[in-house]
């Protein structure tokens, strides 16, 4: 087994989610705005998914969020960093926006994946250009 | 559309189901529409419409030796069909063709000459959900299950036991697949999968096509079968994306619809004598029940182990197992609709008894998107 391949699938920038990679990459959670609802969404695109408006900006998230739902796959991915059991989890972002995600630094049991609890953002470097926003139970 | 302007004049599934290694993906698409041609007593120079799902209708209509003037390749997973029906409707209606074919095929088990799927690095799945580990849908389908059990504070052994009734149906059924009964303990104890879900919550794998030809209501009184009538249709759309499914306990694209179907065809939910609610896993009839309006939120599992749509309750749901013990090729809808023509005919091995309306429900991809047929043996 080489050491230096990613064991993950590697995300492939487009022009419109370059800037969230680029986020990543300097260890931000980059979120968009909706200006005229004043909404956050993801996944990354130039215009409002509320309505269809181009005036949007980018700005940098807290990183905070829940623990929204998972499940907990037992079977391997082939060539995958994590050994299963590993939970597939969504997060809920104190934005408002969702997305997946793996909880670090947790046991994969649903005893200690307590859904609601607050976790907090984290990136693991892929590549040069890639660091992945996974996330860990917030220390208190 | 007008209710009961299209009919289903034939109806079949391939000639065998379940593993498949001797019978290409083509092959059983073909299977299934020559068994359905011969059900309606039509031939391929009859049909004048092709709709397939994944695979292009093109390629189905030159291998039947088919001459389309009208094709469907709408394909958002396995409600396709559903969808096509909607279409068909509408394309028959305006006189754009006079019979139409809608071929479903699957060597999802042995996968005999299957169209590759990929998942591209740059799309929006490869850059925000393959990163993380998920593999198909048992790994991702399930994911919204945590938080709706969590929302209406439901045990998982109501969960479970959505396969266990559904296996009940599927024991009065000569082809299902898995016809053995089983318990909720049986379920739970199964190997698990993607917590929380076991094999037994999860849809079996299989090989097998089914095909439906849909004509006017006035040329189908003069053909072979009795016609069964489409009195209403709808589809809906949400993301292909689970992890940007709006509301976790909710589809958006069950809603719409389920809404529309029920507007088109003027039915009310107590006309309903027989439901069929695609059920990849175990917690699609609970979604299904809810956001049709059978159920209030968080009320279908108790309305499921209350035993209201098991073998002689009030709304009998699944009678043929389902997607969970009857078959389960990959895009499961065609097989659902085939059972509601079954139950609309009179010839289904779960028949029930004195039924007239059948409501047929279908999910694509992962909560991304539906169709929803209602079929009655009266003509409205």
């Amino acid at each position: 087994m080489s050491d230096q391949k990613p064991r993950r699938p590697v995300p492939k920038p487009t022009p419109e989610t370059q800037h969230f990679w680029d986020g990543c990459k300097n260890g931000e959670l980059i979120l968009q705005r909706c200006m005229d609802t004043g909404k956050a969404y993801f996944p990354p695109r130039p215009f409002s998914p509320y309505t269809g408006s181009r005036n949007v900006e980018t700005f940098r998230a807290s990183g905070k969020g829940i623990l929204y739902s998972y499940v907990i796959n037992h079977r391997a991915p082939a060539n995958f960093i994590l050994e299963p059991p590993f939970a597939i989890a969504v997060v809920e972002l104190e934005e408002g926006p969702r997305m997946m995600t793996n909880i670090i630094d947790c046991e994969q049991t649903p005893e200690a994946l307590e859904l609601d609890m607050p976790v907090e953002v984290a990136f693991e470097h892929l590549t040069d250009d890639i660091s992945l926003p996974v996330f860990r139970p917030t220390q208190s | 559309m007008k209710p009961g302007s299209v009919a289903v004049v034939g109806a079949a599934e391939t000639t065998e189901m379940g593993k498949l290694p001797h019978v290409s993906n083509i092959m059983l698409h073909a299977d299934a529409a020559l068994n359905a041609m011969e059900d309606a007593g039509l031939k391929p120079s009859d049909i004048d419409g092709v709709a397939t799902a994944r695979e292009v209708p093109t390629e189905i209509a030159h291998y039947l030796g088919i001459q389309p003037r009208w094709v469907d390749g709408t394909s958002v997973g396995g409600c396709s069909f559903m969808v096509h029906v909607r279409h068909a409707v509408a394309a028959l209606e305006a006189g754009l063709a006079n019979n139409i074919l809608i071929t479903h095929g699957e060597s999802g088990r042995s996968q005999v000459g299957m169209t590759p799927r990929a998942i591209g690095a740059g799309m929006l799945e490869g850059q925000f959900q393959l990163p993380y580990g998920v593999m198909n849908p048992p790994t991702m389908f399930t994911i919204p299950v945590l938080r709706y059990l969590k929302t209406y504070n439901i045990p998982i052994e109501k969960l479970a036991n959505v396969a266990v009734v559904q296996r009940e149906y599927a024991a009065m059924h000569p082809r299902a697949y898995m016809r053995d009964p089983i318990t909720v303990d049986d379920v739970l104890n199964a190997k698990m999968i993607a917590y929380p879900f076991t094999l037994l919550m999860c849809c079996l794998v299989t090989d097998g096509g089914g095909a439906l030809i849909l004509s006017r209501a006035d040329r189908a009184k003069d053909m072979k079968q009795k016609p069964v009538y489409i009195l209403g249709v709808g589809e809906g759309a949400e993301t292909t994306m689970i992890s940007q499914m709006k509301d976790f306990t909710s589809s958006q694209a069950f809603r719409i619809s389920g809404a529309e179907a029920f507007r088109t065809s003027g039915i009310k939910h107590s006309d309903v004598d027989h439901l069929m609610i695609y059920d990849a896993f175990a917690h699609l009839p609970l979604y299904g029940l809810e956001d049709l309006g059978f159920c209030g939120r968080g009320e279908a599992a108790d309305f499921i182990w209350e035993r209201n749509t098991a073998p002689g309750g009030n709304l009998p749901l699944n009678t043929n197992g389902g997607g969970l013990s009857y078959m389960h090729s990959g895009m499961y809808g065609m097989y659902a609709l085939q059972e509601s023509v079954r139950q609309m005919r009179g010839i289904s091995p779960a028949q029930v008894d004195g039924a007239e309306i059948s409501f047929c429900h279908g999910v694509g991809g992962m909560f991304a998107a539906s169709g929803s047929v209602v079929f009655s043996n009266v003509a409205p």
